[in-house]
């Protein structure tokens, strides 16, 4: 096999903001402070930094799908000197840690400070975006085919996949709620999660529901915050008694059709295009993992991640999530063991990767899963799907 | 089946070159999909090549409007005053080779009858210029 770069990459720092569900802090000063606390955690000093990294696009400001924070306005307020610096929207939320390994393979730069700056509280959802009655007569790219039939929503188009999903393999709605009911009991053991009252079976499957098969608690929770990471050349990283955590693959592949709708192989989705890939540059196999930290904007899609990754057979994920003792922290295979976005709170998949981060150092407090060695994250549903396997060597 | 004289108001699209024909080709009660004049594939939405065979000889085309529900989801979020919930979103899929897939409503016919694989067929709710291709049972 070839020896792939993203093995000489590591991830050197963590850090996140303080995570808020009400307007609080602005945002932009909590993707200030993230990055500030990563950059410390690494060792390294600002002077270091020689590369920035964000997901999505440029577009910055408050709402859905923006960045609260832009590279330039990092860079200035830390006064960063870059060799270079990249936004995109790319394979998924982690589109910006891949460009940074890319980037460090290339010799750019050294330290890529990655982020995700979530401003989602200062302006109405999109659950609420019309409810002054005023019906837009411009819709331009994706909305086009969606909000005409009153589809607003991406829990609208998931459910689709999801209904199709769980009628073909037999998959239950207490089945599918172990993954927001045990995300809560990791919860309980994380300050920083938004909720952390435990949440039983009856309440689940009592909730008010948002689309079939999706209740309130299959959704994920928009919030104020910000997480980062520094992704580093593994020589340039400053000597540590700490254990580094090392990029063991990467996935990003889309090859089936770029569509929300229209791929071959429906109810799949971009995410398995690129856990495929994942495979393909390890020797690595989903027995060799310690813990699972899948994307959870809405619980279906940990489902079909759990699958697109070879973790479960597509028809036995339901009889694997029963009673949810499998994914449990001391279980098989512990999943999203911070609460993940259901109950610390929407971070695009940056706080998934903080939490495998931890778990490998050995530094997850009370959720820390023994001896943990490799762990899986992937980010994204829909068009678009990464992944990433990291290591404690 | 029942379809309102004066229906609810929906968000709409810009219309362009490359849209109109779906979104407009309504008007002579035909649903119209793109095309691919080498190998007959149908695709959607628009785009410059066939899906299948690159070839750029593509161009919009009537369908029979004839489909099935390959999936839907009933909607109980009031995302929209308006819009009385909960309603069906589906997604449909046409009979002809593509696979093409429309996200649309299933109005007229009572939440707990929607079934997957039911077979469906199109009509058109008129917004001024724009004709919003709809699925009822067929």
């Amino acid at each position: 096999m070839s020896r792939y770069k993203e093995k000489d990459c590591v991830i050197s720092g963590i850090g996140m903001s303080k995570l808020h569900r009400k307007p609080t802090v602005y945002p932009f000063n909590l993707a200030v402070d993230a990055c500030e606390t990563a950059i410390a955690d690494a060792g390294l000093e600002l002077g270091d930094i020689d590369g920035i990294s964000c997901w999505p696009f440029a577009q910055v400001g408050v709402g859905h799908d923006k960045s609260s924070a832009s590279p330039t306005d990092l860079k200035n307020s830390l006064g960063l000197k870059i060799n270079w610096y990249s936004t995109g929207s790319g394979p998924a939320q982690y589109a910006s840690i891949i460009n940074a390994i890319g980037a460090i393979a290339a010799g750019y730069c050294n330290h890529v400070l990655c982020y995700r700056a979530e401003g989602e509280r200062w302006v109405p959802t999109y659950g609420r975006q019309f409810l002054d009655g005023r019906l837009p007569t411009n819709l331009e790219a994706h909305n086009v085919w969606t909000l005409p039939y009153w589809a607003p929503s991406a829990a609208n188009w998931i459910a689709f996949n999801a209904n199709h999903h769980m009628a073909a393999t037999g998959l239950t709605r207490e089945q599918m709620g172990m993954i927001p009911i045990n995300q809560r009991k990791c919860a309980a053991l994380n300050e920083n999660a938004i909720y952390r009252e435990p949440l039983t079976l009856d309440q689940y499957m009592s909730a008010r529901m948002i689309t079939t098969p999706f209740c309130l608690y299959d959704c994920d929770v928009p919030i104020d915050g910000s997480a980062a990471v520094i992704v580093s050349r593994a020589d340039a990283v400053p000597a540590s008694k700490r254990p580094a955590v090392r990029f063991e693959a990467i996935g990003s592949a889309i090859h089936d059709h770029d569509s929300w709708f229209q791929r071959t192989d429906f109810p799949n989705m971009a995410m398995n295009d690129a856990a495929k890939m994942l495979w393909e540059r390890t020797d690595l196999r989903p027995k060799d993992l310690s813990t699972a930290h899948l994307y959870d904007g809405f619980t279906w899609l940990t489902v079909l991640w759990l699958e697109a990754l070879g973790i479960t057979k597509p028809g036995e994920t339901g009889s694997f999530l029963e009673g949810g003792q499998n994914i449990a922290l001391d279980g098989v295979l512990p999943l999203n063991t911070n609460g993940g976005q259901l109950s610390e709170g929407r971070l695009h998949a940056f706080n998934h990767l903080l939490e495998s981060v931890r778990q490998l150092r050995g530094e997850a407090g009370e959720r820390q899963v023994k001896d943990a060695r490799y762990s899986v994250c992937g980010a994204g549903g829909g068009v678009f799907g990464s992944a990433l396997l990291l290591a404690r060597d | 089946m029942t379809i309102d004289a004066e229906p609810l108001g929906r968000p709409l699209p810009t219309i362009h070159d490359m849209n109109g024909y779906f979104w407009c080709g309504g008007r002579d009660g035909q649903l119209h999909i793109q095309r691919c004049g080498n190998c007959g594939i149908y695709f959607h939405p628009y785009q410059a090549r066939c899906r299948e065979c690159r070839s750029a000889d593509v161009k919009p085309e009537a369908v029979s409007g004839r489909g099935k529900v390959l999936s839907f989801t009933v909607n109980h979020q009031p995302w929209f005053p308006h819009v009385p919930v909960p309603y069906v979103i589906a997604l449909i899929e046409l009979e002809e080779k593509g696979p093409v897939r429309l996200v649309s409503n299933l109005l007229g016919t009572p939440v707990e009858e929607v079934k997957a694989g039911m077979p469906v067929k199109v009509y058109f709710e008129q917004h001024g210029d724009i004709f919003v291709p709809l699925f009822t049972p067929a």
